[in-house]
């Protein structure tokens, strides 16, 4: 069987991995509380990251009832509703999604599907968290300041953003810039953990390559995250200087209201190029990781292998390098030269071509398996179905021709929200069903499960497709009300009222959601270690919910994650400490015997 | 924007050669690979290399790339804020170039610190890590000098971007060795305290790294400041 030739040169024995001393809280403040366990603080980020945003979810409600419904409710004006627009699509960005994607699912998997007792730097690790709960409070805070929070849209473009009379330009776009640097420190304090840990802290056989996809997800998101919230913490400061210190970075001279004011000759474009620099990468800071949960989440329930392991990672690699040198796209509307343009256009394209792999992998992953439809499943194939819809949006919209007139339409937002918003989402729900057991000790309902996919993900789709017709005819986005224009057919309206419906239809199934967790905590079925009969390492714990430490004994790991329907084994999974040795093989000349 | 691109293309460059090259030659579904002996991307902790790459160095380095990011932006930023019109560059006071002497003896004891404790002789670390440490604070507090010097002669923040760029670069680079500071105490408290000769051997060449590492960046801005 061993055919494959191993160079001399090429050949490393795998690594002793050395046993670490771990810390021990002593008391229930430090276990629970200010815990250094990278299990508990991944609960911790993902609750914080969760009841945030939910407050963002409530935000966008009170968009959609004014749009369906204009100005049937007084309680939002229009610079309620700016504030509205702002904070939702900062809080589901980068408090909610990254958050929960790398502090939530990369604290609680790393150092299980590693095969590690805990991240490198437990303590920083601790800070890190605690860092990010500030930002959040920063974050909430700017709510309940003189004149409210921010309303200069997620991008916070000056000089708009900090220029009387737009909404929050005094304290709350500080509160907000302030947040943001917190939440820079406190996740680069993560990321270094991250980053260390995959590289350092693999158990003994586990090599980059035997890797899950998740973990490389998780692994090349950090990487990209490391290396672009720099340029939102430049931005950051530059602005917070420019509001409180006079300074003239990006604010020109202009006259506000009336007067002339003291800046003078900076750059609205720079802040733009920054922002966007971050803003892009941050993109796949959020798909990556979705794409490596959602690639294991099929494999374990498709019961197949996962299809083109290698270039799966290849492609993540390539995505991840390519998305720094796209950041423009973003910017067609402000105005560039058209070389320029062509140049981000092309490479726009060009990272079509890795996720295009990524898709047809996980399709070809899905073909002819011996498909489980389990509710992981289902959000599994539902993100598959939303990733490409508005994936293939992106390539319109990466066009500078086409992007110019669409640019600050409806279609922008049904390609943004179903690309890297409802995409990512359904794989946290997926995730959170597929890892509930092991984080819990129990399962969640199936049929509340089923229910709550089925409302959100055509509701979802019931929301965002019907955009792309808002957007063909010109609605700007933006806008608090329309009145009567004549570019804008009546049934627009109409439409518009539907949407809001579907919305409020999204919001009731995550009621189910919420149920569910609550009561599966209690009541729900007994798990056992390794429900979905999946390979990786974080199923084979002793324990379940595993203990402080993870593991009594670290493993061995002797293959790939994705040993399932081995030809000729017994079972129909292999995990990845299970020796060659100890493989059931089926016994030559004897038929058919158990192999269901 | 050139001098990110610039970096991050040589960064992702590097990163994304590096990992496919570990990767390249890898059958991980191969049935040889069932042998836990046929391990061979192991990255950067290969078992070929006598010691293997201790974590805390490993961040270090991971630190000093998103750090270079960050000045690399900053520089960006700077040399397009330079283009416009308005620009009027700001003299540079002569306690500058006192403070980059300063600042050059600190990274040497620290260098000296290192070396010495390679040669596990306590009192040339003492000496090393002592002298870098308030060599480092002299910096600071010239630095501090050179604001109020500035400001004084009526060179204040708002007053020019030349300006606001001079005491945001100084600021930021001045927080970043108050930073290295913290982690230098821990290792003067080894120093002084009871500590096996292996965590202050890493300790001293952490604080070294990062030091030489600021005192380049500082050659790098205070070249940029004199080049306007």
């Amino acid at each position: 069987m061993s055919d494959v030739a191993h160079d001399a040169i090429d050949f490393a024995p795998p690594v002793e991995v050395e046993e670490e001393e771990l810390y021990h809280a002593k008391t229930w403040l430090g276990r629970y509380v200010f815990s250094q366990d990278a299990k508990v603080i991944a609960i911790q980020y993902s609750c914080t990251a969760i009841a945030i945003g939910v407050v963002a979810l409530g935000l966008s409600l009170l968009m959609r009832l004014q749009l369906g419904f204009p100005n049937e409710f007084e309680l939002i004006d229009p610079s309620n509703y700016l504030q509205f627009v702002t904070m939702h699509g900062m809080i589901m960005v980068i408090y909610l999604l990254t958050a929960l994607f790398l502090g939530g699912f990369g604290n609680y998997l790393i150092p299980l599907m590693v095969g590690a007792r805990d991240m490198v730097f437990p303590y920083v690790n601790m800070i890190s968290f605690w860092v990010y709960f500030v930002a959040v409070l920063v974050l909430v805070a700017s709510f309940f300041v003189p004149g409210g929070s921010t309303g200069a849209g997620w991008t916070l473009y000056p000089p708009q953003a900090i220029s009387p009379g737009t909404p929050g330009a005094t304290w709350g776009i500080l509160l907000m810039l302030v947040s943001l640097v917190l939440f820079i420190i406190g996740f680069t304090m993560g990321g270094l953990n991250y980053v260390v840990t995959v590289l350092q802290a693999r158990t003994r056989g586990m090599s980059l390559m035997r890797l899950p996809l998740t973990i490389w997800g998780i692994f090349m998101a950090t990487v990209l995250a490391l290396l672009a919230f720099p340029a939102l913490f430049v931005s950051a400061i530059m602005m917070i200087l420019d509001l409180m210190l006079g300074t003239s970075f990006f604010m020109p001279a202009m006259v506000s209201l009336g007067d002339q004011t003291a800046y003078d000759g900076g750059s609205p474009i720079l802040f733009q190029h920054l922002f966007w620099f971050f803003g892009h990468p941050e993109v796949y800071i959020v798909a990556l990781p979705a794409f490596g949960i959602v690639s294991d989440l099929l494999s374990t329930h498709a019961r197949k292998a996962i299809f083109g392991y290698r270039m799966m990672v290849w492609a993540i690699v390539a995505i991840g390098a390519l998305s720094f040198i796209v950041w423009a796209h973003h910017m067609y509307v402000s105005g560039m030269n058209p070389y320029f343009g062509f140049f981000f256009a092309t490479t726009t394209l060009i990272i079509a071509v890795p996720t295009a792999i990524k898709v047809y992998n996980w399709v070809l992953t899905l073909w002819r398996g011996n498909i489980r439809l389990n509710v992981p499943m289902l959000f599994a194939i539902g993100f598959i179905f939303t990733f490409i819809n508005g994936g293939l949006t992106g390539l319109f919209l990466g066009n500078v021709t086409v992007d110019l007139p669409l640019s600050d339409t409806y279609f922008v937002i049904a390609h943004f929200h179903m690309v890297m918003a409802v995409s990512p989402i359904l794989v946290v729900f997926g995730a959170i069903y597929h890892w509930y057991p092991k984080i819990t000790g129990r399962m969640l309902d199936e049929t509340l499960g089923k229910i709550h996919f089925w409302m959100t993900f055509l509701g979802t789709y019931a929301i965002y497709y019907p955009m792309h017709y808002l957007g063909f005819e010109g609605l700007p986005r933006r806008y608090f009300s329309y009145g009567d224009t004549d570019f804008m057919s009546a049934s627009s309206q109409d439409l518009n009222a539907a949407i809001t419906v579907a919305a409020f239809f999204v919001a009731f199934a995550q009621l189910f959601f919420f149920y569910n967790l609550f009561v599966s905590y209690f009541r729900g079925k007994e798990s056992g270690p390794n429900p979905w009969e999946a390979t990786t390492l974080e199923w084979q714990t002793p324990h379940t919910p595993p203990k402080h430490g993870n593991f009594d004994e670290l493993p061995l790991v002797y293959r790939w994650a994705y040993d399932y329907s081995l030809p000729g084994a017994v079972a129909d999974f292999i995990p990845q400490n299970v020796p060659p040795s100890e493989v059931e093989m089926i016994k030559e000349g004897s038929g058919d015997e158990q192999t269901s | 924007m050139t001098y990110t691109v610039v970096f991050m293309v040589m960064l992702m460059g590097t990163v994304a050669w590096w990992l496919v090259k570990q990767t390249l030659n890898q059958e991980p579904w191969s049935a040889a690979d069932g042998d836990p002996d046929s391990v061979r991307s192991e990255g950067v902790r290969s078992s070929t290399t006598a010691a293997p790459l201790p974590p805390k160095k490993l961040a270090l380095g991971v630190f000093l790339a998103v750090a270079t990011t960050l000045f690399a932006l900053f520089i960006s930023a700077y040399s397009i804020r330079m283009e416009y019109g308005d620009w009027r560059p700001m003299p540079e006071p002569t306690i500058l170039w006192v403070n980059s002497g300063i600042l050059i003896l600190s990274s040497l004891f620290l260098q000296y610190a290192w070396t010495s404790a390679k040669r596990e002789n306590m009192d040339a670390v003492r000496v090393g890590v002592a002298g870098g440490g308030v060599l480092a604070v002299a910096f600071i507090i010239g630095q501090l000098m050179a604001w109020s010097q500035l400001s004084d002669s009526g060179y204040l923040v708002s007053g020019n971007p030349a300006n606001a760029f001079f005491y945001m670069l100084t600021g930021v680079h001045g927080l970043h060795l108050l930073g290295g500071l913290i982690a230098l105490s821990k290792s003067v408290r080894r120093v002084w305290g009871t500590s096996d000769m292996a965590t202050l051997q890493l300790g001293t060449e952490l604080c070294a790294v990062y030091w030489h590492y600021l005192l380049a960046i500082w050659v790098i801005l205070f070249g940029f400041m004199l080049s306007t």
